[in-house]
């Protein structure tokens, strides 16, 4: 279970705004979150993963304290084991596609499986530059899976892929998470793009 | 021709550049990261060498090496090192001389890489430093060599500071800029053309390797 109650002040272009969020996560959920640009998503998933320190409140995960304003207590992100799929990806430039993933973790047969369910495997050695949009977002979130996180975060994860990739890798993660019991929260301008799959949703406003 | 002042000089930057890389590439990932007051001093303590008249520099130099009073005798006195009119004295005044040329480059490619590829290592369980090491550092490559070859270059033609705190002994301290105002100074001008020419000639080459291996990042090394 994933506890948060958190206070943020977000720069808006007109004046202040705070985002203000009380709400649990079950283990294993997945929840989409869905509001207007500006509305503190992204925000949000970075305060989950320590990218971004709240002003106020805290983030308890199961009987763990990440984050804790009044005891002073902010677990670095490194120590969270959350995975993050940022909506710009965030690829490595330097890296292959492999190379991504060893970059991540060591195990050989997870990185295979990785490579097959992202259909990667005939690129490994391919950079980023030479990725098309839809395989560069793929990668992004096979080097996320790649640690097994906790919590996955994913900002817009699917926006690049045609429907009928999206369709089948929603359908492999979907099996993957479930298995591995990830608590995952996604981000989407499309209300209806995870209908089916997600157990409940957040709305930001 | 005595070529003993050119082979001091090519000495001198490379030992320079090697200083540098290891000393300016944390320095200069430490000043990308934030700003603060404390930052804003320190940025501008390492980049008074770019404004300040050489010989100034030197003068200062001269002063708190002197191995008569502060620091220079304390140094003398216990590390039996002289920085004042040896090798040593150069590539300590080198180092400062040309700080502001590998810091300033590798700072600004640093701050211009996406602030969500060290968030995305970060995520990945990344040290800063392993972050540093394997994702920063590798993809501001161009950055790198730019200032590596700008440090290398602009020591090579250090005249002020070298002069005041190195005078001229040969083999010692005399390197190719001294030697070319030496010789000058003796009327010996085709003595100073050998050794201008060839200081012209390094420079030349190492500025245009470094726009041809930039060719593809379409801008100047200086920009």
């Amino acid at each position: 279970m994933i506890n948060i109650m958190i206070e943020k002040r977000l720069k808006a272009y007109h004046g202040q705004q705070v985002l203000r969020v009380n709400r649990q996560f079950a283990t294993g959920s997945i929840t989409k979150i869905y509001g207007p640009s500006g509305s503190g998503k992204t925000t949000f998933l970075k305060i989950i993963a320590g990218l971004i320190t709240p002003e106020k409140g805290i983030i308890r995960v199961d009987a763990v304290s990440w984050f804790n304003a009044g005891a002073k207590i902010n677990v670095p992100a490194q120590k969270r084991n959350t995975g993050f799929v940022f909506q710009q990806y965030a690829l490595f430039p330097n890296m292959t596609v492999r190379q991504h993933l060893e970059y991540a973790t060591t195990n050989e047969a997870w990185i295979k499986k990785l490579l097959l369910l992202g259909k990667l495997d005939t690129l490994q050695e391919h950079k980023p530059d030479y990725l098309s949009g839809g395989q560069q977002q793929r990668l992004a979130i096979l080097r996320t899976l790649a640690t097994k996180p906790q919590i996955l975060l994913m900002d817009e994860p699917f926006s690049a892929l045609d429907a009928k990739m999206k369709t089948e890798l929603i359908t492999e993660l979907k099996v993957l998470l479930k298995e591995q019991g990830t608590t995952t929260l996604i981000v989407s301008h499309n209300p209806h793009e995870l209908d089916g799959w997600a157990d409940g949703e957040l709305v930001f406003e | 021709m005595d070529l003993s002042p050119i082979w001091l000089t090519l000495k001198l930057a490379g030992i320079t550049t090697l200083i540098l890389l290891f000393v300016g590439l944390p320095f200069a990932w430490w000043l990308s990261r934030g700003r603060s007051l404390f930052k804003i001093i320190i940025e501008a303590i390492i980049t008074m060498p770019l404004v300040l008249p050489p010989s100034v520099l030197g003068f200062y130099l001269l002063l708190a090496f002197s191995p008569r009073h502060g620091l220079g005798k304390w140094l003398q006195e216990v590390f039996d090192v002289q920085f004042v009119f040896s090798f040593q004295g150069l590539v300590l005044a080198s180092v400062i001389y040309s700080i502001p040329f590998m810091v300033g480059p590798v700072k600004s490619a640093l701050q211009q890489l996406p602030p969500a590829l060290a968030e995305a290592s970060y995520t990945l369980g990344k040290t800063e430093w392993q972050t540093f090491r394997y994702v920063l550092l590798p993809n501001i490559k161009p950055s790198l060599l730019t200032a590596a070859v700008l440090t290398f270059a602009h020591t090579l033609g250090e005249f002020g500071v070298v002069l005041m705190i190195g005078g001229s002994i040969p083999g010692v301290t005399r390197v190719a800029s001294i030697a070319v105002y030496d010789a000058v100074e003796q009327r010996d001008y085709a003595m100073a053309n050998n050794y201008s020419l060839i200081l012209f000639a390094i420079t030349f080459i190492l500025v245009i390797a470094v726009f041809v291996f930039n060719k593809y990042q379409a801008k100047s090394p200086l920009a």
